[in-house]
Order: structure tokens, then C-alpha cells, then sequence
């Protein structure tokens, strides 16, 4: 049974996304890949600053046309990167960066090991770098680790952050675990005995499974897997304590989770999903975006301008009718994706719902970031 | 469609894995190659890797299976000689720490337990609904990753064999999907560069999907809309509208051709916002035309 906050009673109206914005000092974009969850994120930024506040947003991808639009020559990178919006406001600042997943992790070892020698063993070991780089999930545990980081910031008020293109919200929800989990493993009390002094690593003789795992994937392999678990003995407090203040960050009143659809079937129903298991963590969905939607072209119907088509093709004027049957083709496109799209918005019927028309050309300067902002924001 | 035969160049190999961005269309592109393929009489197996079961409802007829990299392990565990233990160490997890200790063994597996498939000679084709997002590189660079990271056993030898026949143009070929535009466009010019470089698979054709194939409209200013007055300002902007995303769509194109050296197969838009089998059955028939 969930537990329905005030925003999500039938019967309030919603409120809108700047309502949901002015109340953040965490904002977390989600929803599946191509949705324009990056751009979004930064048009989202954009505006905040020009509401006045000191704002960093993080993307996942290098975004390079986005950091173009920001005017930042070089790119996005791992380190904030203030954008000059002095035009915009007087006040308000826009950092942005890049998420960097294998230097994050390093920052987070190197702040939990005990002294330098015991980080640098573990960042020197082969499986901490398949973890640091391979592991699914290790970038949903990075981005959440570099929202808490920043959420501390003194230069900031507000924390805007892209999560990766995952399928399932649960992994950026359940990220600050990651790591925990693996040291609560089997395989780690396997491997490790307790004993008066600490922990002592168990011979790998002694366990038949893993000779067996040894047999699979070489011993080499196995032992850079238990020096790995050696050299996390004892940290593992620090890292627990670690991922609950990042699970209370995430579930703070002023964390608002901003959902980004596109008005295809298949983001439609990745985004009910998304909406499901947010809500099944007794999150709430602030605020629904749904971007790249045709316009409608007017108040007309489709049958009205097809009507003229078959009229201007009976006169032979092959020119207006293919003007007329355009009209009629783009309104069908619209009332097909609002149909699509009615599910969805009855699902998030609490959440301020925005929708973003199909702009003809894509986001390429801060002029288009402009006109994004003026239909996210009114 | 840019070359002459777009069905028979799809399909002159036993595998095809088709890859892209998410949003670009790819589960659409595996189910038109399918319905294609089998329409034209070939015996077609697609085969489904992660997400939501989605091929089958499209494809009415079409064997399709859905492939996790669990299933796979433990599958592959049991047939190399760890029949006792295999159940255990998957429910124990211990196939989490498998993974992460030899990176790319879950990719291994399965496009192991493709080959096994293409090796059971029950199909002509076999379409590959390949992993989303960018993780397409890190799936097809499993094998050869791993072949530098182990140096012996079980795992060594279906590394050799999978690369095998990722290499072999005969068995195997990847087809990258995109969309005419901006984003999709750099992504796929990034990604067919790194495939070619460190995978050393096949690159098909590539498929731009949703291309608008409706004739170029007439400037609308040039036109008479006669004593028609109501509507005609929507005309005039919808017509705006369609025209610059025409121009932007041909610029798109025109840089992909001119970046990637590689023959282009255009589908169709459809004016539907989610596609059913009779759409992947009318984009079919375009691909076989």
C-alpha cells in the first residue's frame, strides 16, 4: 500500500514545473533513453538560474552539442564549469559538468580508505577496475555518490542530475547500495573469517566453489578477485553509512524526480513503468515532461483539412492539395500520439505534466535552449 | 532506398545484429528484417536480449526468444562440466561476482548460446535484437577482451570461437540503425568507427528509420488557397514545419553519407506513434521491394 503525499490526491491541482523547481534543492531527471533527458535537465538549470539560484546540472553523456550550446568551448568535464549566462540573470549562476565514473569511485575509496596505501591497492586492482567501469549499476552509484557531493557544495543551491539511460529506475534508486551489496556477498564472508585481530582471507583451496570459479575463469582472474575483497576489509562501515546518507538524500522532501517521456509507444510505456516502480518505493513523480510532440496546428480537425484536399485535388489543383493533405497528415500524427500519451498522463495525473512541441531542427545554441525554456516554464 | 537489393544484402549472412541509441527504432528494424526475410521464405529465428518481450506481439508466426545472460551462464555452467554445482552458484549469486571479476563473460555467453543456435542449422536467419544505448560496442568486444584477459579453460576456448564468428562476413554482420537526425547521426558516425576498429564484424548497411518519404511540398506562399480563408494560417505553418524538417532530415542524411562510407536503407516513417505487425508487414514489403 502506498502512501499518497498531497501533491498526489485526486482532485489538487497540480502544480507547475516551476512550483516543482522553486521547491528543489535535488532534481532527478529519469526516463529510458533518446527522450531528451539531457537537454531537458539543462534547459531545467537554465531557467532555475535565471530564477535566481546558484545551480549545477550533471549529465551522464558528454552531450557534446549541449556544451556547445552552453558556450563551453571544451566540453563538458568531470570538474563544475560555470556558464556565463550574465544576460540571463544577475544572480542566479549555471554550472554544468560531466559525470566521470571511474575518477568519482576513485574520490569515494580514497575518502573511505584509512590511509593512501589501502586505496591505492584497491584502485590497482584488475576487479576494482572491472567494478569501477563494468559493473551495471556502477555509473547509477557514481551519479548518485555526485549528487550527494554536490548537494553539500557550498556553490550551490540546487542540484540538477541526468541519470543514465537505464531501463529500470530501481537502478539509480537502489544505486547507493551497489557496493555494500557486493561486500554483504557470499562470496565476500566466504572468503573472509573473522578472527581476534580482524579478518584473515581463507585459502582458496579450502573452498570447492571457488576452485570452481577458478576453473572458469582462470586463477589470475580469482586472485585479483580476493586481493580485491582483502583490501576492502574493514571499509565497509564507511561505505554503508556512506549509502544511507545518499538513500536519505534521495528520499528527502526536497528531492522532486522529474519524468521525461517522448510520445513514442515504446517511451510511453517505459515511462508508465518507470512511473510504477518510483511509486513503488513510495516516490513520487513531481513533474511529467513529454517532449518532442507534434503540434497540433490549430483547433481544426483532421477531417476538415482532408476535406479540402479532396476538394483542391477535384478542382485539379494538385499544389493546394498537397498543402491541405500536410495539414491533415500532421494533425493525425498529434491526435495519434495524444492518444498514446492519454495512459501515461492519467498514471502521473498528480505531477505537473509539461509537454515540449517537435521543435523542426535540434537543440544547437542557447537561443533554441530559450525556446525550450519558454515551453517547459510558461 | 540507396542500393538495389536492400533484402538480399540483409540477408547474406546466418546472423544479423542489429544495433543502436536507444529511441532510434531498433526493435522496430529487427522485426521489419524478420517479417522480410520470412516472407520471402526464409526460416527466421529473432532473438530478444534484454528489456520487455516486445518481437513477438509484432511478429504473428516469427519463433522468437528472449536470451538473459543468467539463463546463459547457467546454461553454459551446467554443458562445461560444473553440472553439480551449477544451480548452486547461481543461487547463491555468486555469478554477480563471475561477471564482475571476468567483465564481458555475460555477453560471452550469450552470443555463445547464439552461435550454438546458428550452429543447429534450424534457421536461414537469425536477427538479433542487439543491446541498447552504447553498451552495443562492450557486447560485441566481449570476446576479444576477454581473450586478452584469460588465459586458458572453458571460457578462453568460447571466446576464440565466438570471435570466430563475429569475424566470419559469411556468418555474421552488424546493422547500425539511426534516425535522420542531429543526435542519432553522431552517434551512429562514433559508433561504426569504434566497431570497425576493435570488433572487426561486418558492417551491413545502415538503416535510417523514420524517414519521411512523402513527396517535397510546394513552397506554400507560392500557392493559391482561392477565397479560403479559415485554417489556412495552419496550413501555412504545418506546411513551414514539414518543409524544414525535410531540410533538416536531407542535411542529416547527407552528412551520414558523407561520414560513413556504407550503403543507406531508408524506412518509411509510419504516421502512428507505435507501430503494429501490419506496419512492420508494410515497411517489410518496402524492404523487399
Amino acid at each position: 500500500m502506498i502512501t499518497h503525499r498531497s501533491g498526489d490526491t485526486p482532485g489538487t491541482t497540480p502544480k507547475s514545473l516551476a512550483d516543482v523547481v522553486d521547491g528543489a534543492d535535488v532534481l532527478v531527471c529519469c526516463g529510458s533513453g533518446g527522450v531528451g533527458k539531457t537537454t531537458t535537465a539543462a534547459v531545467i538549470g537554465m531557467e532555475a538560474a535565471r530564477r535566481g539560484r546558484r545551480v549545477v546540472v550533471v549529465t551522464i553523456d558528454p552531450a557534446r552539442r549541449l556544451a556547445d550550446a552552453l558556450g563551453l568551448v571544451d566540453g563538458l568535464t568531470g570538474d563544475p564549469q560555470q556558464v556565463s549566462i550574465e544576460n540571463v540573470s544577475p544572480t542566479g549562476e549555471l554550472w554544468a559538468m560531466m559525470l566521470d565514473t571511474p575518477a568519482m569511485f576513485e574520490r569515494v575509496v580514497r575518502a573511505n580508505a584509512p590511509d593512501a596505501a589501502q586505496a591505492d591497492r584497491i584502485v590497482e586492482n584488475r576487479f576494482y577496475r572491472n567494478i569501477s567501469s563494468a559493473l551495471s549499476g556502477t555509473q547509477e552509484y557514481m551519479a548518485s555518490e555526485a549528487l550527494h557531493e554536490l548537494h553539500g557544495d557550498e556553490r550551490f543551491d540546487l542540484v540538477v542530475v541526468d541519470t543514465p539511460p537505464s531501463r529500470n529506475a530501481l537502478d539509480f534508486l537502489e544505486a547507493p547500495g551497489v557496493l555494500t551489496r557486493f561486500l554483504d556477498h557470499k562470496l565476500f564472508k566466504l572468503l573472509m573469517m573473522p578472527t581476534r585481530t580482524g579478518f584473515k582471507v581463507l585459502s582458496i583451496a579450502t573452498q570447492p566453489i571457488l576452485r570452481a570459479i577458478g576453473r572458469v575463469v582462470g586463477s589470475d582472474v580469482l586472485a585479483d578477485t580476493v586481493a580485491f575483497f582483502q583490501a576492502f576489509a574493514g571499509m565497509d562501515v564507511g561505505f554503508r553509512q556512506r549509502a544511507e546518507a545518499v538513500t536519505a538524500l534521495l528520499r528527502a522532501d526536497t528531492t522532486r524526480f522529474v519524468l521525461v517521456a517522448s510520445p513514442q509507444r515504446d517511451a510511453i510505456t517505459e515511462a508508465s513503468w518507470f512511473a510504477d516502480q518510483l511509486a513503488s518505493q513510495g516516490f513520487d513523480v513531481h513533474a511529467t515532461v513529454v517532449n518532442r510532440l507534434h503540434p497540433r496546428f490549430g483547433a481544426g480537425s483532421v477531417s476538415d483539412a482532408s476535406q479540402r484536399a479532396m476538394t483542391a485535388t477535384e478542382r485539379g489543383n494538385a499544389e493546394l492539395a498537397a498543402v491541405w493533405a500536410n495539414l491533415a497528415a500532421l494533425r493525425a500524427i498529434a491526435a495519434a500520439e495524444r492518444a498514446e500519451l492519454e495512459p501515461l498522463l492519467s498514471r502521473v495525473h498528480g505531477s505537473a505534466v509539461v509537454e515540449v512541441p517537435l521543435l523542426p531542427s535540434d537543440v544547437h545554441d542557447v537561443d533554441a535552449l530559450d525556446v525550450l525554456a519558454r515551453h517547459l516554464f510558461g | 532506398m540507396s542500393n538495389v537489393n536492400p533484402l538480399a544484402d540483409l540477408t547474406s549472412s546466418n546472423i544479423v545484429i542489429v544495433a543502436g541509441k536507444g529511441g532510434v527504432g531498433k526493435t522496430t528494424v529487427t522485426a521489419v528484417l524478420a517479417r522480410a526475410a520470412a516472407d520471402a521464405g526464409q526460416r527466421v529465428l529473432v532473438i530478444e536480449l534484454d528489456g520487455k518481450p516486445a518481437l513477438a506481439e509484432l511478429l504473428p508466426g516469427i519463433d522468437v526468444r528472449h536470451i538473459s545472460a543468467a539463463d546463459s551462464l547457467e546454461e553454459y555452467l551446467y554443458e562445461h562440466g560444473f553440472k553439480r554445482i551449477a544451480k548452486r552458484l547461481a543461487a547463491t549469486g555468486v555469478i554477480d561476482v563471475i561477471g564482475t571479476a571476468a567483465p564481458g563473460i555475460d555477453d560471452l555467453v550469450v552470443l555463445g548460446k547464439i552461435k550454438q543456435l546458428e550452429r543447429a542449422n534450424q534457421w536461414d536467419l537469425i536477427v538479433v535484437d542487439g543491446p541498447a544505448a552504447g553498451h552495443a560496442i562492450t557486447f560485441l568486444t566481449a570476446a576479444s577482451g576477454l581473450l586478452d584477459a584469460v588465459r586458458g579453460g572453458p571460457v578462453r576456448e568460447q571466446a576464440q570461437d565466438v570471435l570466430d564468428m563475429l569475424r566470419d562476413t559469411e556468418r555474421c554482420q552488424a546493422l547500425l540503425v539511426t534516425l535522420p537526425e542531429a543526435t542519432p547521426v553522431n552517434e551512429l558516425i562514433e559508433t561504426s568507427f569504434a566497431i570497425e576498429e576493435r570488433v572487426g564484424v561486418r558492417l551491413g548497411p545502415i538503416v535510417v528509420n523514420r524517414v519521411d518519404t512523402t513527396a517535397p511540398l510546394p513552397d506554400p506562399h507560392d500557392v493559391d488557397f482561392g477565397r479560403a480563408r479559415v485554417q489556412v494560417d495552419d496550413a501555412l505553418a504545418a506546411a513551414a514545419f514539414r518543409r524544414t524538417q525535410l531540410e533538416v532530415q536531407a542535411h542529416e542524411i547527407d552528412r551520414l553519407s558523407a561520414a560513413v562510407p556504407l550503403a543507406q536503407i531508408h524506412l518509411s516513417a509510419r504516421p502512428v506513434a507505435g507501430l503494429t505487425p501490419d506496419d512492420i508487414a508494410i515497411l517489410a514489403a518496402e524492404l523487399a521491394r
